[in-house]
């Protein structure tokens, strides 16, 4: 499934493909070099767990936006997805409906996952069945979704009101197995788990198809639509594991929880060489391209050279850079 | 080789020892030909052997690797296809390329324009191309949008924008591929008044009677090498045919007993598909092969794509004797039905995703073990499909973009028949395939109904149909107007049909 975009006659060579696959990497293993130099405790095992938690959000989401890209979608509502999602899981937490904290929590989890399934079932809907262009369709459900979250906070924050709860719920976020940070275990099963259904299965077969040549697809028996919403749902249930993730975190979320994370996710998902177009979706890409922003971010900290008040800006420049080395690449094979 | 008499004739253009190499790999090899003013010279072979690339190298896009162009003797050297066309050598592109939001005039004189103070003077660029248009005998309305224009007349807008640079030599490749009969013999009218004004013309194409009428002289090319160039006058298609090809291709059909089998198995009845086709009926018989005829057009696509389910459409579909009604290509693949698209790379392969992949994506649940994809079975379909069906690839793991015209049809027919259908619809088989693997085609087509399967072709190629078909359906202007069998399978007989007119003309075809 990782063959190389290629449209020349020319024969293709392994180191083609590569090239442009291992890209990523290389690039990050760049940034980890130009840390190190820039400042001593860059490379400290603490820093770098501290960094790749911080990503998890992001990567999380990014492995979803690597689905519905590689179908030839795209999803503007992730960040307020994300508010949305949260702000429902906690007051239903805060309703009490449950006595036995641990069970509330379990309840509250399922719950989020469910409400991110349906959040991305809506969007796949609107685009497939309704035949909104994915930009559109998700541009509106970011207003609604963002709306109905300042709606249900009343422009200020939620908060996990049960002290009990928020101890239990405390160790995701911030709890280890074996020395490694949940988030970090988070990203790495969320990102298998996907690399299996997208390469193994026969469900990332047909997305991969979907997302080369529609017309291809549905002329070879594919049911267009349905592989697409269910990309849109795979997105919701990555939005709702990072919000899993998140809530721990602060115990709380407001109107402005996620936002521009949706920019950050798409970065990831591009950083990581997949296409903008459809047709080619790289997992482990996608994961190293939210390490890659990250990184950026903590050099900037890090060091003092530029303020971190431009990370956004770096990010922006990011994208861009990514997209031109992806292009001299495919050029040059 | 060259005949004597044009020898005084003094050359336009002249390719000397032209050798172009892609990596290690030499698509040609010390081709040279010459053109002269006023002649059509054609360039002839099977795809593969080499022609496009030397168009390219003609037209500028491509430098060779050995050898040199000469124009009136004197050697050059392209630096791009612009400097070509300022030397007066223009390319007719086989694609339409034209904006099809823009006008015919904006077309024409796209990248061009005549300015008038800061703006452009729409009406000279108006002027200029009607008198273009009416150069080439054709009345087109400079100001309608070239999206409401058929193929033809978009070729021709095509045809005038090219040749309103001052032009020496013109090359057309494959211009005739998706015109109809009528289309066709009113574009070579062009090319002959063309040629009258003195311009040299380099002719690709497949259809060889079509070479026959137009071409003074003609240049076979087979695997990069020129085979032969013969003045048209001494070479009949068949023998164009057996030089392309290397080998006698008289028999381009395969025999075939009719397996006359009275056993319907797909019927349609009062079939609609809005806007291109009106109840039209017909049926299936068990092992046969049924042709649809017709012009470009005729909606024979759109009507197989309705009954499919590809395609909105209403009507009465029995199956087996038993009433179907196919809601998308998913129910009718189960249901048996293949239908193999005329776009092979639009709507037949993902060009840019391997063999094996393009192979098993319609039948990809039998490759299934657990959850997981088996890719070692994959990779044996794949090796069993290029034996079967001879896909000719040098690697297995190229992309099916890589592969030829033909290649891509036999892997696309190995796609479909993973499924085992019992009915396959394939739509113009042999198009833009060379004379070689279009013989291929037919066999395996007479095989698949030999196994008992029943096959729909759909054609423009009419001795093609006649060639391979139990019985033909004509449509035209989406209805089915007439069937042929036995003795009246006749291209007159078809045309008649197609077209409700009578042209009292039938061309010969290579065979």
């Amino acid at each position: 499934m990782n063959t190389a975009a290629s449209d020349t006659a020319k024969p293709k060579t392994s180191r083609d493909w590569d090239l442009r696959a291992v890209a990523p990497f290389i690039a990050l293993a760049l940034l980890l070099v130009l840390g190190a130099l820039a400042n001593d405790n860059f490379i400290s095992v603490a820093n770098l767990s501290n960094v790749i938690t911080r990503s998890a959000f992001i990567a999380i989401i990014a492995l979803g936006a690597t689905y519905v890209i590689s179908s030839g979608g795209l999803d503007l509502s992730v960040g307020a997805m994300v508010a949305f999602v949260a702000s429902l899981m906690i007051l239903f937490m805060n309703s009490g409906v449950i006595a036995d904290p641990l069970l509330m929590l379990i309840a509250g989890m399922a719950l989020a996952l469910a409400i991110g399934a349906a959040c991305g079932l809506f969007n796949g809907l609107i685009t497939t069945v309704g035949q909104i262009e994915p930009f559109i369709a998700t541009l509106g459900t970011m207003g609604i979704y963002r709306g109905l979250t300042t709606w249900l906070s009343q422009g200020g924050a939620i908060t996990l009101r049960d002290r009990e709860l928020q101890a239990l719920y405390r160790p995701v976020y911030f709890g280890e197995v074996l020395g490694v940070p949940v988030p970090i275990i988070a990203i790495f099963v969320t990102a298998a788990i996907a690399a299996f259904v997208l390469y193994r299965t026969r469900y990332g077969r047909h997305l991969i198809a979907v997302g080369s040549n529609e017309d291809v697809a549905r002329y070879s028996g594919i049911s267009v639509k349905r592989v697409r919403t269910i990309a849109y749902v795979v997105q919701g249930l990555c939005v709702a594991i990072a919000v899993l993730l998140y809530v721990p975190r602060l115990g709380s979320t407001s109107a402005t929880t996620g936002i521009l994370w949706e920019l950050q996710a798409i970065t990831a998902v591009v950083v990581g060489g997949t296409a903008l177009r459809g047709g080619v979706g790289r997992i482990w890409g996608t994961v190293c391209g939210a390490f890659i922003l990250e990184i950026v971010g903590n050099i900037m900290i890090l060091s003092n050279f530029v303020s971190e008040y431009l990370i956004g800006a770096i990010q922006g420049a990011i994208i861009i850079i990514a997209m031109l080395v992806q292009r001299s690449l495919s050029r040059r094979s | 080789m060259m005949a004597a008499p044009s020898e005084k004739v003094p050359v336009l253009i002249e390719a000397r020892g032209l050798s172009k190499s892609f990596g290690p790999v030499e698509v040609l090899h010390e081709v040279g030909l010459t053109v002269r003013p006023g002649e059509v010279h054609a360039i002839i072979g099977e795809n593969g052997a080499g022609k496009s690339t030397l168009m390219k190298i003609l037209a500028g896009t491509h430098a060779p690797t050995r050898g040199e162009i000469r124009i009136d003797g004197q050697a050059v050297q392209f630096s791009g296809p612009v400097d070509a066309e300022h030397r007066g050598i223009v390319l007719v592109h086989q694609e339409i390329l034209l904006a099809p939001d823009l006008t015919v005039a904006q077309n024409i004189y796209l990248g061009r324009e005549l300015p008038k103070g800061l703006t452009v003077d729409d009406r000279a660029m108006n002027e200029g191309a009607a008198r273009a248009l009416a150069d080439l005998g054709s009345e087109i309305d400079p100001k309608a949008t070239v999206g409401r224009l058929s193929i033809a007349q978009r070729q021709l807008v095509q045809i005038a924008r090219v040749l309103l640079v001052p032009h020496r030599v013109v090359i057309f490749d494959e211009p005739t591929a998706s015109l109809t009969p009528f289309e066709t013999e009113a574009l070579l009218k062009v090319i002959t008044d063309i040629r009258a004004k003195g311009v040299g013309i380099l002719y690709i194409s497949h259809r060889l009677p079509e070479v026959k009428e137009i071409a003074d002289r003609v240049t076979v090319l087979r695997d990069g090498h020129v085979v032969a160039t013969h003045d048209v006058s001494e070479l009949e298609p068949a023998d164009m045919a057996r030089l392309m090809v290397g080998r006698d291709v008289s028999k381009l059909y395969p025999d075939r007993q009719a397996a006359a089998v009275q056993d319907k198995v797909l019927e349609v009845e009062d079939f609609n598909v809005p806007g291109y086709a009106r109840h039209a009926s017909f049926h299936l018989n068990k092992g046969e092969i049924l042709g649809f005829a017709g012009l470009v057009g005729a909606g024979r696509t759109e009507l197989m794509e309705g009954v499919v389910g590809l395609r909105r459409g209403s009507g009465t579909v029995r199956h087996l004797g038993q009433p179907a009604s196919f809601a998308d290509a998913q129910a009718s693949l189960k249901a048996g039905i293949a239908y193999l698209s005329e776009d092979r790379k639009g709507k037949g392969l993902l060009l840019l995703k391997d063999l094996a992949t393009n192979l098993t994506l319609a039948s990809i649940g039998k490759f299934v073990r657990g959850l997981q994809i088996d890719r070692k079975r994959e990779s044996e379909a794949l090796d069993a499909a290029i034996a079967e069906f001879d896909i000719r690839t040098g690697r297995k793991d190229l992309l099916a973009g890589q592969l030829s015209g033909g290649n891509q049809q036999k892997l696309l027919i190995a796609k479909m028949m993973l499924l085992d259908p019992s009915i396959v619809i394939i739509d113009e088989p042999t198009r833009g395939i060379d004379i070689g693997t279009k013989e291929q085609i037919y066999k395996f087509i007479a095989r698949l109904a030999q196994e008992g399967r029943s096959i729909i072709v759909i054609s423009s190629e009419m001795p093609e149909l006649i060639g391979i078909c139990d019985r033909i359906l004509v449509m035209r202007s989406g209805e089915i107007v007439g069937e042929v069998t036995g003795e009246r399978m006749t291209e007159n007989d078809i045309v008649v049909l197609a077209t409700g007119v009578n042209p009292g003309m039938t061309s010969g075809e290579a065979a």
